[in-house]
């Protein structure tokens, strides 16, 4: 183990990768000379040359497009999108190119693509600059989708994302990459479609992801005071999503609460709550609750933007509602 | 439009591009009728009248070179060699077809022969074009990579930003790709005049920095001519290239195109005197390499090979209910 930040064990993933497998190569906005805006690719246009490390220009449509040729003739390229608000240039080359050519082709090609950047809300980005969009790349069949919480599964699944035939939506999160934790060192690897116990507990599972784990935990933490314990589940994975371990859960806390930073409607939390319906019905001693933000988009003001969003308070009261 | 030295084609290869031609016309024709039958569903874009362009560039490229196509793909994955059976298999949606069915029309790919697919969104496969031709020097080969659309294309973000960087890594010697516009005159109902501010798309190219030129598209020896040379550079710069080819579909836009409102008939006769087929025809009578006898046996050949192409489409299985589940992931 070593303790290391969530950029840096994306960091030290890329380059172990490069190191070891020279079909991957990075592309995107300022990830060469400038060092990257969240300077996960620090280094490495030194290290690997500019036909390995693309600065691009601004033009996601493009680049995306491009690396997706590139992964059907047999690279592995990766695209930093510098947050996953600009990759909806480019939903068409993901959406109509990416997730679908290897049906469409009956099987003929595979794209090997991994597409990573921030997603997710919290820092005054305002409208245009703060949206999660795992439930609108989750939709799709041909993708995967994860979204880490902690360094050792940033480590995990991108070095799993890296190996993958298949195109991979990699959402990290702004408000993370400073996080701190141990990370397993060697060849360590989180495998897609497995959701973690991060906490046990008895009384009530909460499944999170991404940011919002971290509330779920210091949630958890102050219900504990209460006497409360919740089982805490990190997801990990969007698609393919780990209904089980949700569901093993909640058959034994009988409770759920599902916690998600977009916007309600057709979200991850409303797919989990009808997963557990659906699995567990006849377990459940009260109905699912979902902790999710408000339906508006984005605004500035500090006072409003922390309204928008799910805290621990929010999630911690939709817990006591569900044990009433 | 630039005049090179003329290449001298063979008399043989000549006859053998008119059998092709003849036999693509015909195969075009089979789809129209299968599909007023009942037998060929979703869409159906066939190239008929614009033939040459497919022909003369795939004539020009190694067995090694790759290839992106539009939705209006049958004619190139034809000339390419791919067997005419699974290519109308997959029209008619068996497992037999090129893609086991799960295409269609739009979706033709045989990726042994370097042919990395048909796609359906207007300009949507030009950026994966250039990535490919990145890929391709960036494993340190001198493979190069043809990108074919029509002239709808030209007007798509995706054209643009892809060609900006084309233009780029043209520069570093790191994107052989050809961009071949097939300029039919519409972009479904909408001509060229009412939808570019600029008519010569050509020189469009110019703000990208990749040179450019047009070449009379009727006619599969000047494309082949002009072909053979781009593609030769292109193999030893690494740089993009351009190449508008002045053609025209004599067939609606797709099977639904049925009134045609946006052109007169008068224009599509114009047209049909340059007739690909005609136009070659012409070449080899000249040359006394082709009389009627000649004519009716190539299409005889054609028929006949069209009808079992059609048999084997027929007589192919639908593929079984488990593939609707294949091909979503990798291993």
């Amino acid at each position: 183990m070593t303790e290391m930040t969530y950029r840096e064990a994306l960091r030290s993933t890329l380059v172990e990768e490069m190191d070891r497998d020279p079909r991957v190569l990075l592309l995107g906005e300022d990830i060469g000379v400038y060092q990257g805006t969240f300077r996960i690719t620090e280094g490495l246009l030194d290290r690997y040359g500019p036909k390995r490390v693309i600065d691009t220009p601004i033009s996601e449509l493009g680049f995306i497009g491009a690396a997706i040729g590139m992964a059907l003739l047999g690279l592995r390229p990766v695209v930093e999108v510098m947050t996953w608000n600009f990759s909806l240039p480019a939903a068409d080359q993901i959406l109509q190119n990416a997730a679908k050519v290897r049906y469409f082709s009956g099987g003929q090609v595979s794209v090997p693509l991994v597409i990573r950047g921030p997603n997710g809300a919290g820092v005054q980005l305002s409208a245009q600059h703060s949206q999660s969009l795992e439930s609108f790349y989750g939709h799709f069949p041909g993708l995967r989708v994860v979204a880490p919480a902690t360094p050792a599964d940033a480590k995990g699944l991108l070095r799993t994302a890296l190996r993958s035939e298949d195109p991979v939506i990699f959402l990290e999160h702004a408000a993370l990459y400073g996080i701190k934790g141990p990370v397993p060192d060697g060849d360590y690897t989180v495998p897609f479609g497995q959701a973690a116990v991060v906490r046990p507990g008895r009384h009530v599972t909460v499944v999170a992801y991404s940011r919002m784990l971290h509330l779920a935990l210091a949630a958890a933490d102050e219900l504990a005071r209460e006497g409360v314990e919740c089982e805490v589940v990190d997801l990990r994975s969007l698609r393919p999503l780990d209904m089980d371990t949700v569901a093993e859960s909640v058959r034994r806390t009988h409770r759920a609460v599902v916690v998600q930073e977009q916007w309600p409607l057709f979200g991850a939390a409303a797919e989990v709550a009808a997963g557990i319906y659906e699995r567990c019905f006849d377990d459940l001693d009260a109905p699912v609750e979902r902790v999710t933000g408000e339906d508006v988009p984005a605004p500035y003001a500090r006072n409003l933007e922390k309204l928008a969003f799910p805290d621990e308070d929010r999630i911690a009261r939709a817990v006591r509602r569900v044990l009433q | 439009m630039q005049h090179a030295e003329p290449i001298t084609v063979p008399v043989d290869t000549l006859l053998e591009w008119y059998r092709t031609l003849v036999f693509c016309r015909r195969f075009e024709e089979q789809t129209e009728r299968s599909f007023r039958r009942g037998k060929i569903g979703g869409y159906l874009h066939v190239a008929i009248g614009q033939e040459a362009v497919p022909l003369g560039f795939l004539s020009a490229i190694r067995p090694d070179d790759v290839f992106f196509v539009s939705y209006r793909d049958h004619v190139h994955t034809l000339v390419r060699g791919t067997d005419p059976g699974t290519v109308m298999a997959e029209l008619y949606g068996k497992l037999g077809g090129t893609c086991k069915g799960k295409g269609g029309s739009m979706h033709l790919f045989d990726v042994a022969r370097g042919n990395y697919g048909g796609y359906g969104i207007v300009g949507g496969h030009i950026p994966l074009a250039v990535g490919a031709a990145y890929a391709l020097r960036y494993q340190g080969t001198d493979q190069v990579c043809l990108c074919f659309f029509g002239d709808g294309a030209m007007n798509s973000g995706a054209l643009h930003e892809a060609a900006n960087l084309a233009g780029l890594w043209g520069r570093e010697g790191l994107c052989p790709v050809v961009f071949v516009v097939e300029n039919n005159q519409y972009g479904m109902g909408t001509s060229v005049e009412r939808a570019s501010a600029v008519v010569e798309l050509a020189r469009r190219f110019d703000a990208y920095d990749i040179p450019n030129e047009r070449c009379d598209g009727m006619d599969v020896v000047a494309v082949y001519e002009v072909a053979r040379r781009v593609v030769e550079e292109v193999r030893r710069t690494g740089r993009p290239y351009a190449v508008e080819a002045l053609t025209y579909r004599f067939s609606g836009h797709g099977a639904a195109d049925l009134f045609q409102p946006y052109r007169t008939k008068q224009e599509v006769e114009r047209w049909r005197q340059r007739d690909p087929i005609l136009v070659l025809e012409r070449r080899l009578r000249e040359a006394g390499a082709l009389d009627d006898e000649a004519v009716r046996e190539v299409e005889a050949w054609a028929e006949k090979r069209v009808q079992e192409a059609v048999s084997f489409a027929e007589s192919s299985p639908e593929p079984p209910p488990e593939e609707l589940y294949r091909d979503v992931y990798g291993a």
